[in-house]
């Protein structure tokens, strides 16, 4: 719907009319997106997160579908949705604590609809329809919306939830970044065939959206969530898009993948394009790129302080909530660990 | 008082929960109108209908993943795994998501799921039908593991495992099924043994035979055929493994100064060796003897032909007993 040039383009089945106003929030999210992640890379190379999974490439298919959500709608991640957790209200800061190793997890869930990151692959695709088929059961009329990437369709709990979904018309839809690797693995050792073509076998419908395009993937992810609220059962969408940095910043793609590919898909960056439509439409002046240019490095100060502010947690914490009620072996152990560390007071 | 077999005792624990809280839903493969393989669930569908007794697809993982995600909706599942060996293609979402979720959401979620596990053998089945995997579970934080041996502890413990926040594995011995008891139904909930607290089911001085699920009643008869010998036998029944009442068991075992563990699993890395270990710490100078291991050759499970071999009976209880008093 918006080519790599900027040039918008009417499509049949999903159209869009967003105001200049929704246009320009977009163009906001994607930048100050790409920034946070931008940052949260320095600090890993500088030694203040363990490890980090940059979205860079993946913004539009982040923010396409993010913004498509209700409030109301549940989302489950995988552990690169920072755009999508941006659009939930997650506090970047939140998203830093695991990579720092401060926590496995540092936001409520409840509060946002925003699940937890989910590490293992595919895993989160089950409780994503395990918690639609709840949805169904209270009678609500909430979507649930799952991430989950190109090397995740090979996984058994993947295909297990497109199974469970489909015999249960569970309202969730299903969202697939295909970034083109996982790791170092192209996207031929995972499939044959495109991969929203999965979807038929499973009875529902698939959809391949150009993952690059915040516009194509805000109207797709729309029409599945609606179809999804009206009942309607699932859908397959399919992201075609780029992961342009390493896989984390612990993988070196120079190894794999040649740099000719890399340069192939900075011309259909997703953020170019949307700004070279709004100035081609006049959608936003010189001052209105540069407010949201300066926004974004205020952010990434904000967030590189306040990460650097993170505490450690106290030895203790390891006992805190293993388990929900009280279990004399967590209390043994505590109070074991808790003399053992006094012996180094004084 | 009614009469109930233990695969009854467990329906009716299910049923009264269903009753109490309907947030409580059934899931599994053949749970609905067949009732499970062993009838554990049956007419639960009929009463309760497919929303709430739940016929899934034939995926294990795919039930513990959904039952996750229903019970992050505030829904409370209990799902069958239909035998003890069919529990690996979930052990994923069971010792990865299960068990670590609500650590990893610093207690923002609470994961209340009871995955029900008919383990052990003795039914002549054949291969992955008759295995013990409870090590496997107690070794993974942050779930609780009992093991129920008779239909009292059936109808009690599966509904305090229902109740539970935590998410809990639940073994039922798939032999004993069939075995009857009276049980109290109308007794207040506020009465029942706490479901982490292990029972001293037969009172003795000498040695104590430390047991859960299915060893109970063989670790009974041996216990009644050692009076014959002029020993006095006391009899523990575990029922909790995660956590383990160490407390009850060091009672036990500081007053006979002899321990034996028995199980149904293989000896090595087996859930005895634990205690075993926990036992010499604290009963050190109360023992008269090392403590004894009884249990399944650390192999993996034979065909049935030769499982009263492999299987724990009253001899090899017995000759344990011998061996703590040779000692």
């Amino acid at each position: 719907m918006l080519t790599p040039e900027g040039e918008r383009v009417e499509h049949p089945d999903y159209d869009i009319d967003l105001t200049p106003e929704e246009i320009r929030g977009l163009y906001r999210d994607l930048v100050l997106v790409r920034r946070v992640d931008l940052e949260a890379v320095a600090l890993q190379r500088q030694g203040e997160l363990g490890l980090w999974a940059s979205l860079l490439g993946q913004e539009a298919a982040q923010i396409g579908s993010g913004r498509a959500l209700a409030a109301t709608d549940m989302v489950f991640p995988t552990y690169r949705e920072h755009g999508v957790a941006w659009c939930r209200g997650v506090d970047p800061v939140n998203l830093l604590g695991m990579f720092r190793g401060v926590n496995h997890g540092g936001w409520d869930p409840a509060e946002h609809n925003f699940h937890l990151y989910t590490i293992v692959i595919g895993s989160q695709t089950l409780h994503a329809v395990g918690y639609a088929m709840g949805v169904q059961r209270d009678g609500a009329e909430n979507a649930t919306l799952v991430y989950f990437g190109d090397g995740a369709t090979s996984q058994g709990d993947v295909n297990e939830s497109f199974i469970w979904a489909s015999v249960f018309n569970a309202p969730v839809v299903f969202f697939c970044q295909n970034n083109q690797w996982a790791i170092s693995e192209p996207l031929e050792k995972q499939t044959r065939i495109p991969l929203y073509r999965r979807a038929s076998g499973f009875g529902f419908p698939g959809i391949r959206v150009d993952g690059n395009d915040v516009l194509a993937c805000l109207a797709v992810t729309r029409k599945a969530l609606a179809d999804v609220r009206s009942g309607q059962g699932p859908t397959l969408i399919e992201a075609f898009t780029y992961r342009m940095g390493a896989h984390t910043t612990s993988d070196d793609p120079t190894r794999y993948r040649v740099a000719s590919e890399l340069e192939a898909w900075k011309l259909k960056d997703p953020i170019e394009r949307v700004r070279a439509y709004m100035f081609k439409n006049q959608l936003a002046d010189q001052d209105f790129f540069d407010a949201i240019d300066a926004e974004a490095d205020e952010l990434g100060k904000d967030v590189r302080k306040r990460c650097l502010a993170l505490p450690d947690p106290e030895p203790l914490a390891i006992f805190d909530h293993v388990y929900a009620e009280p279990h004399r072996l967590m209390e043994e152990e505590r109070a074991e660990f808790a003399a053992y560390l006094e012996g180094f007071e004084g | 008082m009614t009469s109930l077999t233990l695969a009854k005792a467990l329906n009716e624990g299910m049923r009264k929960a269903m009753e109490d809280d309907p947030k409580v839903l059934i899931m599994g493969e053949d749970v609905g109108k067949l009732g499970g393989v062993f009838r554990v669930t049956d007419g639960l569908q009929k009463d309760f209908g497919e929303q709430r007794v739940i016929d899934t697809p034939l995926a294990e993982s795919g039930i513990i993943g959904t039952a996750i995600g229903l019970a992050l909706r505030g829904y409370r599942p209990v799902c069958e795994i239909q035998f003890d060996g069919f529990v690996f293609p979930a052990a994923d979402q069971i010792i990865t998501q299960l068990a670590k979720m609500p650590l990893r959401s610093l207690g923002k979620l609470r994961l209340p799921v009871v995955v029900r596990i008919p383990c052990g053998g003795g039914i002549g089945a054949v291969e992955h039908h008759s295995e013990s995997p409870e090590a496997y579970f107690t070794h993974t934080a942050g779930l609780r593991v009992v093991a129920c041996s008779n239909p009292v502890d059936g109808y009690t413990m599966i509904q305090q495992a229902i109740r539970s926040d935590d998410p809990v594995v639940f073994f039922e011995p798939k032999r004993r099924y069939w075995e009857k008891a009276e049980v109290d139904t109308a007794a207040s909930a506020a009465d029942w043994t706490p479901f982490d607290q292990a029972r001293v089911v037969r009172q003795g001085s000498d040695v104590t035979l430390l047991a859960y699920g299915p060893m109970v009643k063989t670790c009974l008869e041996a216990a009644t055929a050692a009076e014959d010998d002029g020993r006095s036998v006391e009899v523990v029944d575990l029922r909790s493994l995660n956590p383990l009442d160490v407390d009850r068991v060091v009672e036990s075992v500081s007053r006979t100064g002899r321990c034996i563990v028995v199980h149904e699993a293989p000896i090595y890395n087996g859930f005895g060796a634990e205690i075993a270990a926990r036992v010499t710490e604290r009963c050190f100078y109360s023992l008269e003897a090392p403590v004894l291991r009884v249990g399944g050759p650390s192999t993996p499970y034979p065909p049935s032909r030769l499982e009263d071999h492999y299987l724990p009976d009253l001899d090899r209880v017995l000759e344990a007993v011998d061996r703590v008093f040779a000692f």
